[in-house]
C-alpha cells in the first residue's frame, strides 16, 4: 500500500498561492464538463455560450453585476466570519431580515429624501442581519452552543416568516394574489447606473463595502484582533483580546453585510420583497469567501466570477439543453477545489512505500 | 547477555535540522539502558522512529535479528516493543480495559473478547504491583494510575523491550520510587527497558548503562556504576551554563490575597477554600501533582476564571472587574503552561505577537483604530533585542520559533508593561538547558525589581532554587507556605501525594 | 380544548410520530458515527437529498424498492468517502468541506433528476413500500395500528438502531471510533490506522444518512421533490448533540422530536383557523434550537471533534 504524509511548508510559493485557485476554478470547469457530455451537449460549445451568456452584450454584462451584488456582500458576511472562526452559515436568514427591514421602513412609513433614505435603509437592513444574529452569538458565548447549526436552523424560519408575512400581513394588496410586499417607496430606490438594464447602485456600495471591509480588517486593531481570535483564540485571550466583544464585532459586522444584500435586492433589483427574493445567495456567499481565501477585495471578483456562472448558465441551459442546475454543480465543486488546492499549497505530499531493510 | 536490539546509523531530518544524526546503541537482554540528553536532543524523536511513529531518512533497526518495518506501530507492537509516551495516549472516554485491549483483534472482528482480557490484565497487575480497577473510566483517574494503565498496556501485549518516555515529569518523589521498583520487577522477569529522561539522579538510580545524546548526536556510552553525576552532566549539556543565583531581597507589601477562594464548576479542576497572601519581590512557589487545581488556581489569578466562592483583594483596587483585561490593567501577567496552544498565536507574524498586549496603547494605534506599524514594528524589536528572542525577522510566522525563544518573547512582552504579579505556569517545560536558565534569569530580574511572582511549577529542583516559600495545591487545597530553605523535596513529595491535608 | 389533549391517545399519532422519525433516526445515527470518530459532516443535508433522489429514481426506472434502498446507500457512501478524502486523509476543514459536499450532492442530483426527466412538471410516482402487518401483534387495538402496521422500511430503521448500538458498544470497530474521536494517537499508539477507522465511520455515517432521505420518497412518500429534505439534515445534526452522541439516545430524541412534530401537524388542524400554519411549520426548526441549549449545560463533545490527525507530526 502507498503511504504518504503531509509536511507543513515553511513558507508557500508565491507563483503556488496566486495560482492556486485558478487551477482550481479550472478542474471544476473540466469536471462539470464531463456533466454536460453527460448530458449529450459539446462543452466547449457549451462553456462558449456560458460565456456570452454572462459577458456577450452590454444588457448581459449588467446582468451579470447585477446578480454579483447580494453574492459579494454574502461573500464579505462569510468572510468576515470565518476569518475569527465564528461559522455563521446564515447569511440567507440574514439577507430575508435585511429585505424584511426594507419593506418594513422603505413602503411609507419613513419618508426621507433620497440622499438620507437609502443610507438609513441600508442602516436599517445591516441592524436587521446582525441583530438576527445576535442571540445566536449570545448562545455561542454565554452556554457554548454550536453556531453552525443553529444559523443553518434559522435560515427556514426566517423564510418561513416572510412567507407569512407576504402571504398575510404585509401582503401588497395590489399584487393579484401574488404574495409580494409592497413597492419601496421612489425615494429609497436605488437608481440605475447603466441606462436600460437592471444594473443599479448596489453593486458600486458592494464595492465600496468590500474595500471598507478590507480596510477594517487589515488595518485597524479590530481586524487584528478578529484575526487573533480566528487563530488562536486561547492565546489572544491570554494576552487580553477580549474574545466577547470581538466575536460579537465579527457577528455584527457579517450579519449586517448579509442583510445590506436583502436591501439592495428589495430596494434595488425588484423593488418589493418576494418569496424568492434570494435563489441561495446565503450560501453562494460561502463560496465565494472561500475562493477569494477570505479576502474582502478577492471577494469582488469571486463574486462577479460566481454571478457570471448563474447568469450564463441560464443563457447556456436555454441553448444547449443543459440543466441550469449545471451552475450550483459547477460552484460546488469549485469550493471543494479550492479546498484541495489549499492542502497543496500549505502542505508538501510526501509519499513513501513501506521499505524493508535487511 | 544476548543483544535484544540493534540500532544502527538512524539519521532523521525535519526541515533542515537533524532531530537525529547516525545513531547506533544496543540493548541487551535483563537490562535497563538510560538515554539522557536535555530537552530538544533527540530522545523522543528516536523512540518515535523504533515505535514506528517516525520513518527514518536512514539507519536499521534490528529486534531479535528481525529487521523491523519502520512507520508501522502495528510491527513494533508485534515484535514485542512497548512504549509509554511522556503525554499519555489514553481515551478517556473508555475504560481502562477497553484502553487495553483496543487493537488486539482486527477491527473488523465481530466480539470484544473483555472477560479473558480482565483476567490477564488483573493477574499482570499483581505480579508487577500495578493495582488498578479495569472498569473504571480513565477520565476519572489519576497520573500514577493513568501511567499504570500504560505500562500494564505494553505488558498485557507481552512486550520484550518497553521504552519509558520521561515516565516520572509527573509523579510525587514516592511515586517515582514505587515506579522503580516495578521496573526491577520487570528486569528479572527477563525483560529490558529503555528509560528517557532528563532527570540524573533518578538516572544513576535505575539504570545500567547510560547513552547521551546532544543536538541528535550520540556523545557518549557509559556503564552507570563507573560514572558520576557530575561527568554525566557535562557531557548533557556539553558547556558550561550560566545557571542564574538567587539573592534573597526583603519583602515589600502586600500586593495580592486570596479568602477562601473555591471553584465548583465542572469545566476545570475545582478549587476549596483557597488563602494565599502574596507580596513584592516574592516568589511564591507552587507544587503539585499536575490536575490538582494548579491550572485553575492561575486562570482565577489571571481574571479569566470567576471563583463560584471567595475573594479575591489586589491591595490597589477595591473591586475588581472579571476579566483578563482588567486583570492585566492591574499588573497582572499570565504566562500560560502550554506556551504553543495558550501563549501565542503561530500564525501570526512576530510582531504581531509582540504587541498584541498592548493594543490600547496610544503610540501604537491612532484614535480611530488604525495601527502605526512603523512605531509597531520599532517596539517589536526592541522587545526581542532586550529579551534575547532569536529570529530572523519580526516579519516571521511566529510558530517557528523554538520553544525558548516562544518562552522568552511571551516573558518579555509582559516584562515591558512592568508587572506587578506575574503568574508562571510551568515556565521552562521542555526548554534546553540555556533557554531555562534564561528564563529563570529574567523571572529572578523581575523579582528584584519588585514584582510578585507565583511559580507553578512539577520540576522540584526549580522551586526549591528559585522560590522564596512554597506552598503544595492537593485536590484543589492550598498548603500554607513554607520558606524553601527548610524544606526538601521529600516532605513536598508527601505533601503532593495529600500527607497534612484534611 | 380537550381536543388537543385527545390527540396523544390515537393511534394515527403515534403511527405518523414513527414514520416522522424514521429519517431523523438514520440521519442522526450516520451523523453520530460520523461525530464519534471526529468528523462533523456537514455533508449530511445533501447526502440525504441524494439519496431520496438517487432511490427513488432506481426504483421509477424499473428496480425493486430493495434495490432502490441500496442504490442510496451505495451512493451516500460515494460521497462520504470523498468527505473522508478531504477532512480525513488531507485534513481539510471539515465545516467548509461539508458545506461544499451539500452544495455538490444536492445539486448533482437534481442536475441528474432534470436530465433524466426534463420536461415533468408534476413528479411522477412510483408504488412505494407497504405497510405490513405484524402477525398477531397488529390485531392489538390501539397498539396494532400504531406500531405493528408500518412499513419494512421502518422496522429496517429501527433494526439500524440496534445495530449501532451493538456496533459502538460491543465491538473492536466501535471501540476504535470512539477512541478516533477521542485521542487519536492513542488509537495509533495501539497499531490501528485512524484514517481507516475515521474513513469507514464516515463513509458508512454518510451511507445511512442517504438511506434516510430514500425513507422519505420510498416509503414515507411516492415522489421526488426539490427541497424535500428541507432541513433535515441539519435537524439531526442538533439532535446528535441533544443526543450526547449515543444511538439509543438518538432514538429517543427522534421519537420525542417526531411525536412533537405529528402532534403539530394535528394541532394545526385544529387551530389553524387561528394561528397560521407558517408558526407551525418554523416548530421543528426553533425547537432543535432550544434542544441545543437544553444539552449544552451537559454537552461533552469528542475530544478530536474538527481536529484533523496527522500522521508523523511533530509535536
Amino acid at each position: 500500500m502507498i503511504k504518504f504524509r503531509l509536511e507543513e511548508r515553511a513558507n508557500s510559493p508565491y507563483w503556488l498561492i496566486i495560482l492556486s485557485p485558478f487551477i482550481a476554478i479550472l478542474v471544476a470547469i473540466i469536471l462539470a464538463g464531463i456533466l454536460i457530455v453527460l448530458a449529450g451537449a459539446n462543452p466547449f460549445q457549451s462553456y462558449y455560450q456560458l460565456i456570452i451568456g454572462a459577458f456577450g452584450s452590454k444588457n448581459s454584462v449588467a446582468e451579470t453585476l447585477a446578480r454579483a451584488t447580494p453574492i459579494i456582500l454574502t461573500g464579505l458576511a462569510a468572510s468576515i466570519a470565518f476569518r475569527a472562526k465564528f461559522w455563521n452559515i446564515g447569511a440567507e436568514g440574514q439577507l430575508y431580515f435585511g429585505a424584511l427591514a426594507t419593506t418594513f421602513f422603505g413602503t411609507g412609513l419613513v419618508v426621507l429624501p433620497s440622499i438620507l433614505m437609502i443610507p438609513f435603509l441600508f442602516i436599517m437592513g445591516a441592524l436587521a442581519g446582525g441583530l438576527l444574529l445576535l442571540p445566536l452569538v449570545l448562545l455561542k458565548l454565554y452556554y457554548k452552543v454550536d453556531e453552525v447549526v443553529t444559523t443553518l436552523l434559522l435560515n427556514f424560519v426566517v423564510v418561513l416568516l416572510v412567507s407569512y408575512l407576504l402571504e398575510g400581513p404585509w401582503k401588497d394588496p395590489m399584487s393579484l394574489g401574488w404574495p409580494q410586499g409592497k413597492s419601496v417607496i421612489e425615494e429609497g430606490v436605488l437608481p440605475q447606473i447603466l441606462s436600460k438594464t437592471r444594473l443599479h447602485l448596489g453593486f458600486i456600495i458592494s464595492i465600496f463595502f468590500a474595500f471598507s471591509i478590507w480596510f477594517i480588517l487589515s488595518k485597524t486593531v479590530i481586524g487584528y484582533r478578529i484575526k487573533s481570535v480566528g487563530l488562536n483564540a486561547a492565546a489572544a485571550s491570554h494576552a487580553g483580546v477580549p474574545i466577547f466583544k470581538t466575536v460579537l464585532v465579527v457577528a455584527l459586522l457579517s450579519g449586517g453585510m448579509a442583510g445590506m444584500a436583502g436591501v439592495t435586492e428589495t430596494a434595488g433589483l425588484k423593488g418589493y420583497l418576494t418569496l424568492d427574493l434570494s435563489p441561495g445567495f446565503g450560501y453562494a456567499g460561502i463560496a465565494v469567501a472561500m475562493l477569494a481565501n477570505l479576502n474582502p477585495i478577492g471577494v469582488i471578483f469571486s463574486g462577479v466570477f460566481l454571478a457570471s456562472i448563474y447568469v450564463g448558465a441560464d443563457a447556456m441551459s436555454r441553448a444547449m439543453n443543459v440543466p441550469t442546475y449545471l451552475a450550483d454543480v459547477i460552484v460546488a465543486l469549485t469550493v471543494l477545489c479550492i479546498l484541495l488546492s489549499l492542502v497543496f499549497v500549505h502542505y508538501k505530499i510526501l509519499f513513501f512505500g513501506a521499505k524493508k531493510y535487511d | 547477555m544476548t543483544t535484544l536490539l540493534k540500532v544502527e546509523k538512524i539519521t532523521k531530518k525535519f526541515g533542515n535540522l537533524y532531530a537525529n544524526d547516525q545513531i547506533s546503541f544496543e540493548v541487551k537482554k535483563s537490562e535497563v539502558l538510560a538515554i539522557l540528553g536535555e530537552n530538544g536532543a533527540g530522545k523522543t524523536t528516536l523512540m518515535n522512529i523504533l515505535f514506528g511513529h517516525y520513518t527514518p531518512d536512514s539507519g536499521n533497526v534490528n529486534f531479535e535479528g528481525n529487521a523491523i518495518e519502520f512507520g508501522n506501530t502495528n510491527n513494533a507492537i508485534k515484535l514485542g516493543i512497548g512504549m509509554v509516551h511522556q503525554h499519555f495516549t489514553l481515551a478517556e472516554n473508555l475504560t481502562a480495559l477497553e484502553n487495553i485491549i483496543i487493537g488486539r483483534q482486527s477491527i473488523f472482528s465481530l466480539t470484544l473478547p473483555k472477560r479473558n482480557a480482565r483476567v490477564k490484565i488483573l493477574e499482570l497487575s499483581k505480579k508487577f504491583g500495578l493495582p488498578i480497577d479495569p472498569d473504571e473510566l480513565v477520565a476519572n483517574l489519576s497520573v500514577s494510575e493513568k501511567q499504570r494503565i500504560e505500562i500494564l498496556k505494553t505488558l498485557f501485549l507481552d512486550c520484550k523491550l518497553l521504552i519509558l518516555d520521561e515516565p516520572t515529569a509527573a509523579l510525587t518523589p514516592q511515586e517515582t520510587d514505587a515506579l522503580f521498583s516495578t521496573i526491577r520487577n520487570m528486569i528479572k522477569t527477563g525483560l529490558s527497558v529503555i528509560l528517557i529522561s532528563h532527570k540524573l539522579n533518578e538516572i544513576l538510580a535505575v539504570s545500567d548503562r547510560i547513552i547521551v545524546l546532544r543536538n541528535g548526536s550520540s556523545v557518549g556510552e557509559i556503564d552507570t556504576n563507573s560514572t558520576d553525576r557530575e561527568k554525566i552532566a557535562e557531557m548533557i549539556v556539553g558547556k558550561k551554563i550560566d545557571y542564574p543565583k538567587k539573592t534573597k531581597i526583603p519583602k515589600k507589601s502586600k500586593v495580592l490575597s486570596l479568602i477562601d477562594v473555591s471553584y465548583k464548576k465542572p469545566d476545570a479542576p475545582n478549587l476549596s477554600k483557597v488563602n494565599l497572601d502574596l507580596y513584592g519581590g516574592q516568589i511564591l512557589g507552587i507544587a503539585g501533582v499536575a490536575g490538582n487545581g494548579q491550572t485553575t488556581l492561575a486562570k482565577i489569578l489571571s481574571g479569566h476564571f470567576k471563583p463560584t466562592q471567595g475573594k479575591i483583594i489586589f491591595e490597589e483596587a477595591k473591586s475588581v472587574h472579571t476579566s483578563p483585561k482588567s486583570f492585566m490593567d492591574l499588573g497582572v501577567a499570565y504566562i500560560p503552561e502550554d506556551r504553543n496552544s495558550d501563549g501565542i498565536v503561530g500564525d501570526m507574524e512576530i510582531w504581531e505577537n509582540a504587541i498584541m498586549t498592548e493594543m490600547d496603547d496610544p503610540f501604537l494605534r491612532n484614535s480611530l483604530g488604525i495601527i502605526n506599524k512603523k512605531t509597531s514594528f520599532d517596539r517589536s524589536e526592541n522587545l526581542c533585542e532586550t529579551y534575547d528572542v532569536r529570529m530572523q525577522s519580526i516579519r516571521q510566522r511566529s510558530r517557528l520559533l523554538s520553544g525558548g525563544n516562544v518562552q522568552k518573547l511571551l516573558l518579555g512582552r509582559w516584562l515591558m508593561r512592568k508587572p506587578k504579579i506575574i503568574i508562571a505556569c510551568q515556565p521552562t517545560r521542555g526548554l534546553d538547558e540555556g533557554a531555562i536558565a534564561s528564563i529563570q534569569k529574567l523571572l529572578l530580574e523581575a523579582q528584584q525589581n519588585g514584582s510578585a511572582i507565583i511559580l507553578i511549577s512539577e520540576d522540584l529542583d526549580e522551586l526549591l532554587t528559585i522560590s522564596d516559600d512554597i506552598s503544595v495545591m492537593y485536590k484543589g487545597m492550598l498548603s500554607n507556605p513554607t520558606e524553601s530553605s527548610s524544606t526538601n523535596k521529600l516532605s513536598i513529595g508527601l505533601q503532593m501525594a495529600g500527607d497534612g491535608f484534611l | 380544548m380537550i381536543e388537543f389533549i385527545e390527540i396523544i391517545f390515537t393511534a394515527g399519532f403515534w403511527a405518523a410520530t414513527i414514520r416522522i422519525a424514521c429519517p431523523l433516526i438514520l440521519a442522526t445515527i450516520g451523523e453520530v458515527l460520523c461525530e464519534r470518530a471526529g468528523v462533523l459532516n456537514l455533508g449530511i443535508e445533501g447526502i440525504m437529498s441524494i439519496g431520496a433522489m438517487v432511490g427513488w429514481m432506481t426504483v421509477f426506472l424499473g428496480a425493486d424498492l430493495y434495490t432502490g434502498i441500496l442504490a442510496a446507500l451505495i451512493i451516500g457512501g460515494i460521497f462520504g468517502l470523498i468527505h473522508a478524502i478531504f477532512t480525513v486523509y488531507l485534513g481539510a476543514s471539515q465545516h467548509v468541506t461539508g458545506i461544499g459536499i451539500t452544495m455538490l450532492a444536492s445539486s448533482l442530483g437534481f442536475f441528474c433528476f432534470k436530465l433524466i426527466l426534463p420536461a415533468s412538471t408534476t413528479p411522477p410516482k412510483i408504488k412505494p413500500f407497504q405497510p405490513i402487518d405484524i402477525p398477531f401483534l397488529s390485531e392489538l387495538p390501539f397498539l396494532g395500528p400504531a406500531f405493528f402496521q408500518h412499513t419494512p422500511f421502518t422496522y429496517l430503521a429501527i433494526l439500524v438502531v440496534i445495530f449501532a448500538f451493538w456496533l459502538m458498544n460491543s465491538t473492536p470497530l466501535g471501540l476504535s471510533i470512539k477512541m478516533a474521536g477521542e485521542n487519536p494517537m492513542a488509537l495509533e499508539a495501539q497499531g490501528i490506522d485512524v484514517f481507516l477507522v475515521r474513513t469507514i465511520a464516515v463513509v458508512l455515517g454518510s451511507a445511512l444518512m442517504a438511506v434516510g432521505g430514500a425513507y422519505l420518497t420510498l416509503s414515507a412518500f411516492d415522489a421526488f421533490y426539490f427541497g424535500m429534505i428541507n432541513g433535515r439534515g441539519w435537524i439531526a445534526i442538533a439532535l446528535v448533540i441533544f443526543a450526547s452522541w449515543k444511538p439509543e439516545r438518538a432514538l429517543m430524541g427522534a421519537l420525542l422530536f417526531a411525536g412533537l412534530d405529528a402532534y403539530q401537524v394535528r394541532a394545526q388542524q385544529l387551530a389553524g383557523a387561528i394561528i397560521p400554519y407558517q408558526f407551525f411549520l418554523m416548530l421543528p426548526f426553533l425547537l432543535s434550537i432550544v434542544a441545543m441549549v437544553i444539552a449544552a449545560k451537559r454537552t461533552r463533545y469528542p475530544k478530536a471533534l474538527l481536529i484533523p490527525f496527522r500522521r508523523g507530526e511533530r509535536h
